[in-house]
């Protein structure tokens, strides 16, 4: 297989592109009762100002879930940043169930800051959990979600992803020639993106490996699309494919040693694996219709897909290995199906879904395949590429507003929705990262 | 059998034809005739007749000009009106076996991208089809699909969606 590391008119880069200027976060629907949490401003020992306001971020995280409402600072009876300093009933008044304080000091001896959060439930008088977490001043809002998952776990019982991170592709300018395509990467709420790739020609679905240190996209970069990997920390990359025509939609299996895609080199798009290991390349399906968008079952052993082999995109399901007449199909109800990926129950499947001839929209929706039960997710009318947070507990997608392209994300239970507007550019195609470490 | 012998009087018709577009404007009327007689023998409808021959050239330049074909909404086929200004693309190409080409399939936004990156291909390959059976050489074809993501008009309305949806010959 042809390597092509550096190539002209590419830009690779992993410096940040001023996060201010690329995403920040609206929450555009919550719960009708949200838990009431009061979030103290963490006290800071040292010298100078810090970069980043612990509780605020914190205080962001947990909103823009939808399950939690924050306290207003100057509604703060005190301010404590330890233990001895709480007054529960100063909290029980203004109708607070539970309190989050802190402080930061500068770690002895280093340029390191320690900080020491504890978080208290007000109605049963009791601390829940605390301790001291240790990092360089810019990793102070890693911390910050890493707080942030402590406390959603606590209330909600579900593993918080506040230190996820997402991937999505940006195109920028005008007109068919004169548009740049970027591949970033960014924090789950849009903070702190980079550049993965920077390109004339168009790049597409971008896909995480499951154990985050790469990503699998498209690049028309030779004028053709092929597959390449990069390893985001480095930014090393290799191309993977160069088949005639289409090759396109990667997918790392849930093992991350195989790549599921989509090739036109025996005619038309049909799905085959190839082996990262050997290189070795499986066909999955052969028909004569359009077979795309492949995704894995949470076992690793069939792949579901899209075909238009009655005439309308439907999902369908084969295994590995099975025989063309083995497939099964998946969706019958609607005029349109496609996109879709199993949740990691097996059981319910996340779809782009339209549902009549007569109206071309697009929305979120989860079938649930035992019962057929149909949840549309989403109201806006042009939704697609939806992307499940590594908790399960939101799914991510791209929609447009006011004619541009932007990235929303919605509760699994459809009650929560919140939006990441960019302030440049069409934003697409989000894939959220799995648990990082 | 039967088809392949019609494919290759057409396509002999078209060798003819072709070698009739490469003389000069001076012996018109001389080279015109084996093209005329030969085709008459063939059932091909866009052969060319003899006195028309020079509007005939104008018609050719004048189709090879039209580089965009659109599509309907959800269709993959060329429309039919585009038919005989394909045919003229084909014959030049048959005309000249150096001339290579790139055929650009595009859909609009609406659908999923992949789903429009495979339809902007299958849009580019029925033309590409068409040519080779008008007497382009596969060789000379290249295809290449850029689903959504090259719209030549962005909004989220009708006319910007009929131009998105498209096939465009660019000269390689």
């Amino acid at each position: 297989m042809k390597l092509r590391l550096a190539l002209s008119g590419l830009l690779l880069s992993l410096l940040s592109v001023g996060a201010d200027a690329a995403l920040s976060i609206q929450i555009t629907k919550g719960v009708d009762n949200p838990v009431p949490i009061a979030i103290v401003p963490f006290s800071w020992q040292g010298d100078g100002v810090l970069s980043e306001d612990i509780a605020q971020i914190v205080m962001n995280d947990l909103e823009q879930v939808g399950e939690f409402r924050a306290l207003s600072r100057s509604n703060m009876l005190s301010m404590p940043s330890e233990q001895r300093e709480v007054y529960y009933r100063d909290w029980r008044i203004l109708a607070q169930d539970y309190l989050l304080i802190g402080k930061i000091n500068r770690a002895p001896n280093s340029q390191l800051v320690q900080v020491q959060y504890e978080f208290f439930d007000i109605n049963r008088e009791m601390k829940l959990s605390g301790e001291i977490l240790t990092g360089s001043v810019t990793q102070l809002r890693d911390i910050a979600h890493t707080i942030s998952n402590v406390v959603f776990e606590q209330v909600t019982g579900i593993p918080g992803a506040f230190n996820s991170q997402i991937l999505y592709i940006v195109g920028e300018g005008e007109g068919p020639d004169n548009t740049t395509f970027r591949l970033e990467r960014s924090d789950y709420d849009g903070a702190r993106a980079q550049v993965l790739l920077e390109s004339r020609e168009p790049i597409m679905s971008p896909s995480w490996s499951p154990d985050g240190r790469d990503v699998a996209y498209v690049s028309f970069e030779t004028d053709l699309p092929r597959i390449y990997i990069q390893n985001i920390a480095s930014g090393e990359r290799r191309q993977i494919t160069n088949y005639p025509n289409i090759n396109s939609s990667p997918v790392f299996s849930p093992d991350g040693t195989k790549l599921a895609m989509v090739l036109s080199k025996d005619g038309s798009p049909d799905i085959y694996v190839q082996d990262l290991l050997n290189n070795q390349l499986m066909r999955v399906t052969s028909h004569p219709a359009i077979d795309t968008e492949p995704s894995w079952t949470p076992d690793g052993r069939s792949i579901v897909f899209m075909s238009d082999r009655t005439g309308q995109p439907q999902i369908y399901q084969m295994a590995l290995g099975a025989n063309d007449y083995d497939v099964e199909r998946l969706t019958y109800d609607c005029f349109q199906c496609a996109k879709a990926k199993f949740l990691p129950d097996g059981v319910n499947l996340v779809h782009v879904r339209r549902e009549t001839r007569q109206n071309p929209t697009y929305h979120i929706a989860i079938l649930n395949i035992e019962t057929l039960r149909v949840i549309n997710l989403t109201d806006t009318s042009l939704d697609e590429s939806p992307t499940l947070a590594p908790n399960g507990s939101m799914i991510m997608y791209a929609t447009k507003f006011n004619g541009r392209g932007v990235l929303d994300a919605v509760s699994i239970d459809g009650r929560v929705k919140f939006r990441l507007p960019s302030t440049q550019g069409d934003v697409r195609e989000p894939s959220w990262s799995p648990l990082l470490n | 059998m039967q088809s392949k012998q019609i494919i290759k009087t057409g396509m002999l018709v078209i060798a003819l034809s072709a070698l009739v577009a490469c003389k000069s404007s001076s012996d018109v009327e001389e080279a015109a005739a084996p093209a005329s007689s030969s085709s008459s023998s063939a059932s091909s409808s866009a052969a060319p007749s003899a006195p028309a021959l020079s509007q005939e050239e104008i018609r050719a330049q004048n189709a090879l000009r039209q580089t965009v074909f659109y599509f309907d909404f959800d269709i993959a086929e060329f429309k039919a009106e585009d038919r005989n200004t394909l045919t003229y693309h084909a014959r030049d190409l048959a005309a000249n076996p150096n001339k290579r080409i790139r055929l650009e399939g595009h859909a609009d936004e609406r659908g999923t991208r992949e789903y429009n990156l495979a339809l902007g291909e299958r849009r580019a390959n029925g033309i590409l089809n068409y040519m080779v059976v008008n007497g382009a050489s596969r060789s000379q074809i290249e295809v290449v699909s850029y689903g959504e993501e090259r719209p030549a008009q962005t909004g989220q309305n009708e006319q910007a969606y009929a131009r998105n949806r498209r096939v465009e010959v660019v000269a390689r």
